[in-house]
């Protein structure tokens, strides 16, 4: 396959749901006007058949492929989008935008009220996987899109492509669906909830009104680093760590730095609030926690009686955050509906972050699985 | 989606006769698919509408590749969320030797495939009985070339033991085709075919 990728990208922007046409959210709530950060890469094609969305997935943004100014690294799956790559840009129109409460470029807690003109801090309303995809339909509204090739994402990302297929069964033609699972379930709620708590308990948060002040530094970073601790497997964290000291050739016996893996984590919490909105962070573990496929419909069967998309759905064996089974239960209520479905478990070391890291596989059934489902279109 | 990537490649003898089998355009489920070169034989060359359940990882990327709705499961597992009668045929080719259970196995073929076809090696095959009475071993033929400590089967059964099993079950054998070393074997199968293939009807 190409080893070149997509060069340089912009990030563009797009704002819909002006007062008095604001979006009702789930809660009841309205919210506008939105603006959405996207990007696109490759061409829509004549009768634009050819659009793919990608959703990212908690920490993710717009910028999935590609170059900004100034990068160090790609766009957070630039190993899976470019010409000749799974989604090939030769072939397919590729979009991915911010999710709706982010804090990197569509309107989240961080964004300015326009009726105050201060940010929303906690004013901004509790959203849900729902919200988000409404708001990415106003997207593809936005650019004449009315069908997808398919949708794919990964963890959070999964959830809305499920959602996707549920609510606009015309419109998706097929989806990707990687470590993910239909309801977030006790132990995946207690995980965000502890994240959260550090934020909320960090003096600096101020009841998330901290914006121009001194951010939750230190609780946010503490959720990142709890947050890592459930991306890898025991496996992955003793191969990459093991009992390694920093810097010192004996442990201490007190309170400072003695295990790699400690200067690790931290390292991973600081880079983290670099980028990231603690608010955000409690908006959009929230939406993921309020996700549930089998509550809405009264059962997963029911769910997904109408979805039309055919399904490729992806797990791994080490993924403790998002265990295999869970996604077989979504594979057989799709098989107990006679849908398409085509399903993987990867044999991976990494835990739920081989989602980012086992490329190789992936990108062979999705490249594959794409292949078949865009020759059934022309 | 009639053009093909794939060259077809020969099928196996066993395969072959589940193929001859199949009606064009039907809906096909295959229990153990491997690389899904049968299946992909019936979409190619019958137009069927036919999907697999296998339980190795890179068979399923084979079976991938060639455009084929597959499975990654165990179908000791798979079978009971199937609503019934959902496919024209079942098959379970080579592939109940390996299951701990296979009468359930077998009941819910029966009960979501309208036809089920069973391909059985012959464990009662005449080289396989001189093995055993001259030469004092277990035997080896080219339907089970294991040695007992590293062979997946669980289950060693022949020909005339499954007519009995079936008969004991009320299921119709519909039609059999013997395979054996070089080609189809229609005279004492029991002791000639080193393979059996079953349509049967719950």
């Amino acid at each position: 396959m190409s080893t070149e990728g997509l060069g340089n990208v912009v990030t563009q922007y797009f704002t819909c749901c002006e007062p008095p046409h604001e979006l009702v959210l789930k809660s009841g709530e309205k919210l506008g006007p939105i603006t959405v950060a996207y990007e696109t890469y490759g061409q829509l094609n004549p009768d634009r058949s050819n659009a793919i969305l990608i959703c990212h997935a908690l920490s993710g943004d717009a910028h999935a492929a590609g170059w900004h100014d100034g990068d160090k690294k790609p766009g957070w799956w630039d190993i899976m989008i470019g010409p000749g790559k799974a989604f090939d840009t030769n072939k397919y129109f590729v979009i991915c935008s911010n999710v709706l409460g982010g804090c990197r470029g569509t309107t989240g807690p961080s964004s300015i009220n326009p009726k105050t003109g201060e940010p929303y801090g906690l004013s901004f309303p509790v959203v849900t996987i729902d919200d988000m995809v409404h708001v990415q339909k106003h997207l593809l509204d936005h650019l004449q899109i009315t069908r997808l090739l398919s949708i794919a994402g990964g963890s959070m990302g999964g959830l809305q492509a499920m959602k996707w297929c549920v609510e606009y069964p015309d419109m998706v033609q097929s989806a990707v669906v990687i470590a993910t699972n239909y309801r977030h379930n006790a132990q995946q709620i207690a995980l965000h909830e502890v994240g959260r708590q550090a934020i909320m308990s960090d003096p600096d948060w101020q009841q998330g009104n901290y914006y121009g002040k001194k951010v939750p530094k230190q609780g946010l970073a503490l959720a990142r680093m709890i947050g890592h601790i459930t991306y890898m497997s025991e496996k992955s964290m003793d191969e990459k760590f093991g009992r390694k000291l920093i810097g010192k050739e004996k442990v201490g016996y007190d309170f400072s730095m003695d295990f790699e893996v400690q200067n690790y984590l931290r390292y991973r919490g600081d880079s983290f609030v670099e980028r990231f909105d603690a608010n955000s962070y409690l908006y959009i573990t929230k939406a993921v926690d309020y996700f549930d496929l089998e509550e809405d419909a009264g059962s997963l069967a029911k769910a997904l009686e109408h979805v039309s998309a055919k399904f490729l759905v992806i797990s791994f064996t080490s993924d403790w955050l998002y265990p295999s089974h869970q996604l077989k239960t979504f594979v057989k209520a799709l098989k107990a509906n006679d849908h398409d479905v085509s399903n993987v478990i990867i044999e991976s070391d990494y835990g739920h972050d081989a989602f980012l890291i086992e490329t190789e596989r992936q990108e062979h059934a999705i490249g594959h699985f794409l292949k078949r489902i865009s020759k059934g279109v022309s | 989606m009639n053009d093909q990537n794939f060259e077809l490649k020969k099928l196996a003898s066993d395969s072959q006769a589940i193929f001859d089998l199949i009606e064009p355009r039907s809906k096909v489920l295959d229990l153990g698919c491997g690389d899904g070169e049968l299946l992909y034989h019936l979409i190619q060359k019958k137009n069927c509408h036919a999907s697999g359940i296998e339980i190795d990882e890179h068979s399923i990327y084979q079976c991938i590749e060639k455009g084929i709705t597959v499975s990654h499961a165990d179908i000791n597992e798979e079978l009971a969320h199937y609503p019934d009668k959902r496919f024209d045929y079942v098959i379970l080719n080579e592939s109940l030797q390996q299951v701990v259970n296979a009468e359930r196995v077998i009941t819910e073929a029966l009960r979501i495939g309208k036809q089920i076809i069973v391909g059985v090696p012959n464990f009662c095959f005449l080289p396989a009985r001189f093995q055993i009475f001259f030469g004092g071993s277990v035997p080896k033929t080219k339907c089970l070339p294991y040695e007992w400590y590293n062979t997946p089967n669980v289950r060693f059964f022949s020909l005339k033991d499954f007519r009995s099993f079936c008969k004991k079950k009320n299921i119709r054998i519909k039609n059999f085709i013997g395979i054996g070393n070089t080609k189809r074997v229609s005279i004492f199968p029991n002791l000639f075919a080193i393979l059996g293939i079953f349509l049967l009807e719950g």
